[in-house]
């Protein structure tokens, strides 16, 4: 099995990359001013609803049992969707998934494919797989058109290109689109990005979307958007593609009353998102006549397998908790190395790939709660950061500092004698702390140690 | 077979999600004590649609075509695409009316807007439904022309979101339209109309 989660295997610890990050004061005030619009956006929306609490309690009850009843909804939905007019393919990983991908393109003689914003085909690289065999991608959702031109990573779940600002943007779109003069207002770049889009969407034959939304009980697909480029690349082409995570399925089309209700105002703070489609098969004289679903395992299947981290599958990716996170904040998306950053990012990515790659991503978090606040699906992500934490340890891959600290302690605490000793000890090494614990307080400080222990103080009383 | 892999993808995902769920819980029903329905306010479905930038007509039943030819004659339209079912009585003498008859794409680009019904509507959102009827039209209809000039009568006009989602037809494609297109892609500026239909104006009829 080839699990691969964009290039999150190769990223270095989050750490490390956290600090070179940090220094880009560009990016983190274009990140922190980005994240403050729609936490101050979502923040009023969300006021407006007297039954918020209601509705994500019932989006958890109806995820909680899709995941426990994953099997009989996968086949459910494959029926449907079949008898829709649709074809269903399974892929056990993201190779597997780019291949029956590449094969449906290349069959029909196609070298171009129009794409809306997905994150499943970041993770699988769908991108670097199409043009490896010749087939060229453009990627239609404007922030995703931005890092595709400016040769970027996401940063962000819903807003990719949060960590850029106006000036940047029009910098790439001068350079790629050919452009000799551009305004340097929103307006100006997004009318650009019509103008560069209108004849690919009018042209290319082959659309690929992901989903926000798979529904058993009809066999429909839906996509959540808001510039009408995902009308256009799930109604023009001839062909449409649709690839989607095993934990995208819900049981029925009522149940689309809860999530519709909780995605858009949890992910950009609008009532109601500009545009949603929802199909269900093919429509004869009405958009593709071919309809192919590619149902994606990758890592999903392992994260349902352990029943305390389980409902890591709840996410719905509306990166409320990226925006609410005081981490992710400061750092933004591209410390996290995986296209899912952010405290779900912390907890998805380590648990789909193997957790050597990306075991340091369960401690980029002071597990302050900001993230389970602000989750439409009630997904308890400090809980699982401390499960995964543990896994860690208990796996054995505990930094060596940690792993001796913890021993330390652990023999210290054991014996009232070697306790005393213990705090004799610090007392004596407390000139030298900044030395030996260079690691904690190049950034902290250690507070002063007491003039007596506890004991000292009880035995002169 | 020979040469046949030992099982296929599907096979082997459903295995695994077998084994990683284990012993099968019975299914709990499903809380749902948020908000079902709610008596309509067409006032607020008004100013929410108008926080979308859309201009919004109240117009009778008898008033429809003379509030269409108003609506198309301020946005400067004197011809409009229609789709095939639209009720002939609502269209003004002095407009150009293209029936939609399996035009292109490319076709369909150089048209100067679109005049349809709709299915439903949700107050609390500002949301229009399409379910792409006859009185809709396929769904490029409604989605390369630039304008979009749409009538939604009254009792079409639900509160919440429940309401109208139970009430959609569960065969056919649907759209769920929130103002024009826009982005916020950029600075989190909210910027009016990218690729679907920049002007949306709605006639509310009752």
């Amino acid at each position: 099995m080839s699990i691969h989660v964009g290039e999150s295997e190769h990223a270095p610890a989050f750490a490390k990359s956290a600090k070179i990050l940090l220094a880009n004061t560009q990016l983190r005030r274009n990140v922190r001013r980005a994240t403050d619009i729609i936490r101050g956006k979502r923040a009023k929306v969300v006021g407006e609803m007297p039954d918020w609490e209601q509705l994500r309690e019932s989006a958890k009850q109806i995820k909680t049992n899709v995941l426990r009843n994953l099997d009989q909804y996968l086949e459910e939905f494959e029926r449907n969707c079949t008898k829709a007019g649709g074809h269903v393919h399974w892929a056990n990983d993201a190779d597997e998934a780019n291949r029956i991908i590449i094969d449906l393109i290349k069959d029909q003689g196609h070298n171009e494919v129009i794409k809306v914003k997905t994150m499943t085909s970041d993770e699988t690289q769908l991108n670097k797989a199409l043009l490896a065999e010749g087939i060229t991608p453009f990627e239609t959702d404007l922030a995703d058109l931005i890092i595709q031109l400016g040769n970027d990573k996401p940063s962000h779940i819903v807003v990719p290109a949060l960590h850029k600002n106006k000036s940047e943007i029009r910098d790439i779109f001068i350079e790629k689109m050919g452009l000799k003069d551009l305004g340097h207002e929103p307006e100006d770049l997004a009318t650009a990005a019509r103008v560069y889009l209108r004849e690919r969407f009018l042209r290319v034959p082959v659309g690929f979307s992901g989903a926000n939304f798979a529904i058993a009980e009809t066999g429909s697909v839906c996509v959540v958007e808001s510039e009408g480029n995902g009308r256009m690349c799930v109604t023009l082409p001839k062909v449409l593609i649709t690839m989607l995570g095993i934990e995208k399925i819900i049981p029925t089309f009522n149940d689309l009353e809860v999530f519709l209700q909780l995605l858009p105002r949890s992910a950009t703070g609008e009532r109601m998102n500009p545009y949603n489609s929802i199909w269900t098969g093919i429509t004869k004289g009405d958009g593709p006549q071919e309809f192919h679903v590619v149902l994606l395992d990758n890592g999903r299947t392992k994260v349902l397998a352990d029943p305390e981290s389980r409902s890591t599958l709840h996410c719905i990716r509306c990166a409320a908790c990226l925006n609410a996170c005081p981490v992710y904040r400061q750092t933004g998306g591209h410390a996290y190395g995986s296209i899912y950053s952010g405290p779900i990012g912390a907890i998805l990515t380590p648990q789909l790939q193997s957790m050597e790659h990306s075991q340091s991503l369960p401690y980029a978090s002071s597990l302050c709660g900001a993230c389970y606040e602000v989750c439409p699906v009630k997904i308890d992500i400090p809980e699982i950061l401390i499960h995964l934490r543990r896994r860690i340890v208990e796996d054995g891959n505990s930094p060596f500092t940690e792993r001796m600290g913890m021993k330390a302690a652990a023999y210290a605490m054991n014996d009232s004698g070697h306790l005393a000793a213990a705090q004799t000890l610090v007392k004596i090494g407390e000139p030298f702390q900044n030395i030996v614990m260079s690691a904690w307080t190049s950034t902290r400080d250690l507070p002063p140690s007491p003039k007596q222990t506890f004991r000292q103080w009880w035995a002169s009383r | 077979m020979v040469g046949q892999p030992m099982s296929t993808a599907k096979e082997q995902i459903l295995a695994r999600v077998r084994e990683a769920i284990g012993t099968r819980e019975p299914a709990a029903p499903i809380d749902r004590e948020y908000r079902q329905s709610l008596p309509v306010n067409l006032d607020q479905f008004e100013e929410r649609l108008q926080d979308y930038n859309a201009v919004v007509y109240r117009c009778k039943e008898s008033d429809i075509k003379r509030t269409v030819g108003y609506a198309l004659d301020a946005r400067h339209k004197t011809k409009i695409l229609v789709p095939p079912d639209l009720p002939l009585n609502w269209l003004p003498l002095h407009i150009e009316f293209i029936h939609d008859e399996g035009l292109t794409h490319a076709e369909l680009d150089v048209m100067p807007g679109v005049l349809t019904a709709c299915t439903a509507a949700i107050s609390l959102t500002g949301s229009i439904i399409l379910s792409h009827s006859g009185k809709e039209g396929r769904r490029a209809l409604t989605l390369i022309p630039d304008y979009h000039l749409c009538v939604v009568f009254a009792s079409q006009v639900v509160e919440t979101v429940p309401e109208a989602i139970r009430s959609l037809p569960r065969n056919r494609p649907v759209t769920t339209i929130a103002g024009p297109s826009a982005t916020a892609d950029i600075e989190m500026t909210r910027i009016k109309g990218v690729h679907g239909p920049r002007t949306l104006d709605v006639i509310l009829v009752s």
